[in-house]
């Protein structure tokens, strides 16, 4: 009797979170399930005049280079961000975790003090830069340069993955006559598995969803990304906007990252416990 | 008497090993620079060297398509505090970046105390808040630009609906408006973000203090003032410090959502930069304000860590 009563107030005390939890919950879900609805219902003065359909989505397709052209621009400079980063970052997080060398301390500050400068800062010379290693309008370039400001890190993270690994681990396999090289391919690599994956997502994540980096460094609009060729698509047609194909194209944006996100949170959820975003 | 001299056969086994081990040192010296290499290469090509060419823009005649002109110090840098626009964008920086860190941290901080302890669901609640920070911040500001919309947006008709305003409402059509529309959506995006980072902060808190303050009969507000407070500081700090410097780098969210407007009253310094050197052409100047960004954030990071390291002592 008493347990029972017990049971009951502790479920009345638990209604008033719910109520609020709940509450929290609908309006940060709103503006995602609102646009989703948005952007294939009828609104006038887009593609979509009445009923539902996906013809804001063929606006879109049709849009001056092509929906597919900018998918395949942004999966591009993803795709090689996250390469760049997880293949730059895998090594180095090896030599600082394992070795020692000259200047080991003063690289890893250095790669570390590309957090203390701010974005805008490095874009203006990068622009020149990249200008005169013609790599300007690139996206080689523009993912060279996101690469970059994903090394603090994804440094940070693969060394302290490496050092996470017991040290007879690698040293069994060195016995065994591998090379450092081999120890790294057939030992080290699945044990910071982990890693990689969280220094990828979150490199893809940036490379995804950058804008300022491609307004600066992307002149040509047949080259721009998705983000950029969105918000592009809204200042094309004069005085009148069009909405609708602006709501479909963030639904194209939203959900490669929240797919992305919703598979993997586990490894995002890491990248925070790890610290090594204090940098 | 005999003395035995070591032999051949005991003495160079060792003195092999010796050279084997140096030599195998020397490997692994230059094994660790190998795998340090690609690191160093793009540290030095771009980060660095930018670093270096920023400065010198700065202190050169530097238009957009003709190239470098020479020097002309301190011309950029005067061009940059004549500016009309400058004042008014440091000012709306700084104000933005006041209001944002102050309801963000506030609203990330309730967060992370609501779904801090696991019920049914609470995974479920930390995803959904969470959500939001998935998406780009331009993609955000597009989402929201749309619901801004007088016409076609989900907010105004309601409003008016329920006779709360008359006329469609103009969510970006005044300074104070845009401003606090840009706060909304910002907030919306980032709170999940933060609360994750305090939610990790509050895990580490072990039970065994909240319990034995309990057992001492210490009330919700005291416990929360005298244990979580104080020993959240180092996640709260972490929190500041990104909160700060990622407000006064604000530019993607402004760029979608106001385009600086109306009439100049949300141009943020980043902007800026952006203006002088992709619409005023003029790349010496966008570098001279690129560096004194710089050294506003340098100064405000050893402030900060200086304050925090204080605060650690006391």
């Amino acid at each position: 009797m008493k347990g029972d009563h017990a049971v009951r107030t502790r479920a009345l005390g638990q209604t008033p979170y719910y109520v609020v939890a709940s509450g929290l919950a609908v309006i940060f879900l709103f503006p995602l399930l609102w646009n989703t609805w948005a952007s294939v219902s009828a609104q006038p003065g887009t593609a979509q005049e009445s009923g539902y359909g996906f013809g804001n989505y063929r606006t879109l397709l049709d849009y001056d280079a092509g929906l597919w052209r900018y998918l395949l621009n942004s999966t591009v400079v993803s795709a090689l961000t996250v390469a760049l980063t997880v293949g730059v970052s895998l090594l180095g997080g090896y030599a600082f975790a394992r070795f020692s060398f000259p200047g080991k301390n003063l690289l890893f500050l250095l790669t570390l003090a590309i957090l203390m400068v701010p974005y805008a800062t490095l874009l203006i010379p990068l622009y020149v830069l990249l200008g005169r290693l013609h790599l300007q309008n690139s996206l080689l370039g523009l993912s060279l340069v996101l690469a970059m400001f994903q090394l603090p890190f994804a440094t940070f993270m693969m060394r302290i993955s490496f050092e996470a690994v017991p040290r007879e681990l690698e040293e069994s396999a060195l016995v065994d006559g591998c090379g450092t090289a081999g120890a790294l391919r057939r030992v080290l690599i699945p044990a910071v598995r982990p890693g990689v994956i969280t220094v990828g997502l979150f490199a893809f994540l940036a490379a995804w969803n950058d804008f300022i980096a491609p307004l600066i460094l992307i002149s040509d609009s047949e080259k721009a990304p998705l983000p950029l060729a969105v918000a592009n698509l809204r200042q094309q047609s004069m005085g009148a906007v069009d909405y609708g194909a602006t709501e479909a194209g963030v639904v194209v944006l939203a959900v490669p990252c929240l797919l992305v996100f919703l598979l993997l949170q586990r490894h995002y959820v890491r990248g925070f416990m790890s610290g090594a975003l204090k940098g | 008497m005999q003395v035995k001299t070591p032999d051949r056969e005991t003495v160079e086994p060792l003195v092999r090993t010796e050279r084997r081990q140096r030599r195998l040192w020397h490997s692994r010296t230059l094994q660790g620079l190998g795998y340090a290499t690609p690191t160093a290469v793009f540290v030095a090509v771009l980060f660095v060297l930018p670093l270096l060419l920023v400065g010198q823009m700065s202190l050169h005649d530097w238009p957009l398509l003709a190239g470098d002109q020479g020097a002309n110090t301190p011309e950029n840098y005067t061009d940059v505090t004549d500016s009309t626009l400058f004042w008014p964008a440091v000012r709306f920086t700084l104000l933005y970046t006041g209001i944002v860190t102050v309801v963000l941290l506030g609203l990330a901080l309730l967060l992370a105390l609501l779904v801090q302890e696991s019920r049914p669901g609470t995974g479920f609640f930390r995803t959904v808040y969470f959500l939001p920070g998935a998406l780009g911040l331009a993609s955000a500001s597009l989402l929201f630009w749309g619901m801004y919309s007088p016409t076609t947006g989900p907010l105004s008709r309601p409003l008016e609906e329920l006779g709360l305003v008359d006329g469609p409402v103009s969510f970006l059509g005044t300074p104070t408006s845009a401003l606090l529309s840009t706060v909304f959506l910002v907030v919306w995006k980032f709170a999940g973000f933060y609360m994750l980072i305090l939610l990790v902060g509050l895990q580490r808190i072990p039970h065994e203090l909240y319990e034995a303050a309990r057992m001492d009969g210490a009330g919700r507000g005291q416990i929360f003032r005298s244990i979580t407070l104080p020993l959240l500081r180092p996640s709260l700090a972490l929190s500041l410090l990104l909160c700060v410097t990622g407000s006064l780098l604000a530019f993607d969210q402004f760029f979608v959502l106001t385009k600086g407007g109306p009439d100049n009253s949300t141009v943020t310094v980043v902007q800026l930069i952006y203006r002088e050197a992709f619409q005023r052409l003029d790349l010496g100047t966008a570098a001279a304000l690129s560096i004194l960004v710089l050294a506003a954030l340098l100064l405000l990071n050893a402030l900060q860590f200086r304050g925090l390291r204080h605060a650690d002592e006391s």
